[in-house]
């Protein structure tokens, strides 16, 4: 995952806003007839849920340097007129005064809501689970193809340590919090359209306040256990030439051979950078939403984006807006997560014999670990003969 | 209970009337009791001190096709025969997607727990209360007084003193406020009904 992908998946992100997305383009209207103002076919145009281009409105908002003079008449009028101080409302290109607080207290209109709305309850359902039940598929198909790896020979019946029992800790508080994290977030989107029509909207309204709860609060665990991982593995997971070659023998998954690897092999790297990068960026929009209104992120990623790439996304956002991308982001990040994550989950135990002990006790068989990770155990016998010897 | 026949609620701020008093703020306030910090209607000003000051007061304006009914994870809300947008606050888990949806900033959330974690969700309710039984102690402590089933308009508008803000069946609303703007001569600033009303009920 390197930075072009990233800027990638925030570009079809920020096209899925778009409303031109969801609705066709009207259209284009002579309006002289108006003077520039609305016509007909706009009003009808909108009425078809066409999308109408508003800037022919938002963009006429008068002028205070028009204004006449102070002592002429109608000079305290100022220089927009009713109907372009209203346009100026309807787009939210004024900064109200008011006395209430609150957030976004001072935006008197945002209509973002139902784009973003209809994302979450389309695509985002849609996509999201499919590629859930996709990989669930496919993993039971490979299981079926491929059967369980097992190791060449059997097992050897004596162990190595290959975690120690704070590496574990750090695996296992990640992987609980995470799966805890995983359904939680799914009930709260998906509920609503699969739940509440079996269980009722009362029994759901308890599931999900007990949801959000765990999501809110469990999180925390998820980020601890996200920096204990990385700073317990990244010296580990440095890509070299090795993954390459672990990479064009497709880890001999298929071929059942045993291509050589160091502690980590290529495959494990890629599961560790994806949880990694994905696992911060997850965390960041988390942290946003957990704050609301108060670590907006996206404005500002933006506008890195626009001078890295080029592109033309929106720098100025409402508030109401920046959490509309934090939510919608956090779910897309965690569902790539979650097909990563399912795919680990079957390869470290269904998939694969003796894999399990090494986040279980710690332990591996010799045998195991000599075939998937050959070079991991020269290093570690070596170390442990320089041991003994001194 | 409902409004009389036909009715469809609607609120109507007269931005040529409001004075900016924040007189249908505090008198909301009073007549709900709704905690502190908690701004079931704001009163906001453009042009502050410069020619062409307006004010406008903005609460839920019970939208036809409402983006919050819509996008709430745990279907809490629901709309009566008059077009009045209530919620149930047994059902409310305080996720605030409502908030991230609304067009006026209507829905409030109290603070409730640790982080920035909100309570159960509180929003103007036209007076009318919520799911349970007609002005009971019950529905007080929820949602405040329900003005609609005692036959009453809901308090910011009934006592607004320039009678900006208009509140009721939305054909009378509009047929004052367009008898206004022939007297006036100019003008229509029904603030926020395209964007509210645009889809019809």
């Amino acid at each position: 995952m390197n930075f072009k992908a990233v800027t990638v998946a925030f570009l079809l992100v920020a096209s899925l806003f778009n409303t031109s997305w969801a609705n066709e383009a009207a259209p284009v209207v002579d309006r002289s007839s108006t003077g520039g103002a609305q016509t007909l076919q706009d009003i009808m145009a909108r009425q078809a849920q066409l999308d109408v281009d508003e800037r022919f409105r938002s963009e006429n908002i008068g002028d205070p340097s028009r204004a006449k003079a102070i002592t002429d008449q109608l000079g305290t009028n100022g220089g927009t007129s009713d109907s372009e101080v209203y346009r100026a409302i309807r787009y939210n290109e004024i900064e109200p005064t008011l006395q209430q607080r609150g957030p976004a207290a001072a935006v008197l209109i945002q209509d973002a809501g139902m784009p973003w709305y209809k994302l979450r309850e389309g695509p985002m359902i849609t996509y999201g689970g499919g590629a859930l039940l996709g990989i669930i598929g496919l993993l039971i198909i490979f299981y079926f193809v491929r059967g369980r790896i097992m190791i060449d020979g059997g097992p050897a019946g004596t162990t190595i340590e290959r975690f120690k029992a704070i590496e574990r800790f750090g695996h296992w508080l990640l992987a609980g919090s995470f799966i805890a994290l995983g359904v939680t977030g799914l009930l709260v989107l998906m509920g609503r359209k699969f739940l509440i029509p079996v269980i009722g909207p009362e029994a759901f309204a308890t599931l999900a306040a007990g949801s959000k709860f765990i999501h809110n609060n469990i999180a925390w665990a998820f980020m601890i256990g996200l920096v204990m991982t990385f700073f317990m593995w990244v010296a580990h997971n440095i890509p070299n030439k090795l993954d390459i070659k672990w990479l064009l023998a497709g880890g001999g998954i298929f071929t059942k051979s045993h291509p050589s690897a160091k502690k980590f092999n290529a495959g494990q790297k890629i599961i560790f950078w994806t949880v990694m990068i994905m696992g911060f960026s997850v965390s960041l929009s988390g942290l946003s939403l957990l704050f609301p209104f108060e670590l907006p992120m996206f404005a500002k990623t933006f506008a890195l984006i626009n001078s890295v790439a080029g592109t033309d996304l929106p720098t100025v956002l409402l508030p109401h807006e920046e959490m509309q991308y934090a939510n919608i982001w956090h779910s897309i990040v965690a569902f790539v997560m979650m097909l990563a994550i399912i795919a680990h989950i079957y390869i470290g135990s269904v998939g694969m014999e003796g894999a399990f002990d090494a986040m279980g006790n710690g332990q591996v068989d010799l045998e195991w670990a000599r075939q998937h990770h050959d070079l991991w155990v020269a290093e570690v016998e070596a170390k442990q003969g320089k041991g003994g010897s001194s | 209970m409902a409004l009389e026949g036909q009715a469809r609620a609607k609120f109507l701020c007269d931005a040529e009337r409001c004075i900016e008093c924040n007189a249908c703020v505090t008198a909301c306030k009073n007549e709900h009791e709704v905690p502190w910090g908690i701004n079931r209607r704001r009163v906001v000003t453009i042009e502050d001190g410069k020619p062409g000051e307006r004010s406008i007061s903005v609460a839920c304006m019970h939208c036809s096709d409402a983006p919050c009914m819509a996008v709430c994870p745990v279907d809490c809300f629901y709309q009566t025969e008059d077009g009045i947008v209530l919620h149930s606050k047994d059902l409310c888990i305080g996720c605030g997607y409502c908030f991230y949806a609304c067009p006026f900033g209507a829905p409030q959330f109290p603070q409730a727990g640790n982080f920035g974690s909100r309570g159960k969700m509180d929003k103007c309710t036209f007076c009318a209360g919520g799911p349970e039984e007609d002005n009971s102690t019950v529905e007080f402590a929820k949602y405040g007084r329900n003005r609609i089933a005692e036959g009453k308009l809901p308090i910011c508008a009934e006592m607004c003193s320039t009678k900006a803000l208009l509140a009721g069946d939305g054909n009378e609303v509009a047929d004052i406020y367009r008898q206004r703007i022939i007297n006036r001569g100019f003008g229509s600033g029904a603030w926020g009904w395209g964007t509210a009303y645009e889809k019809k009920a």
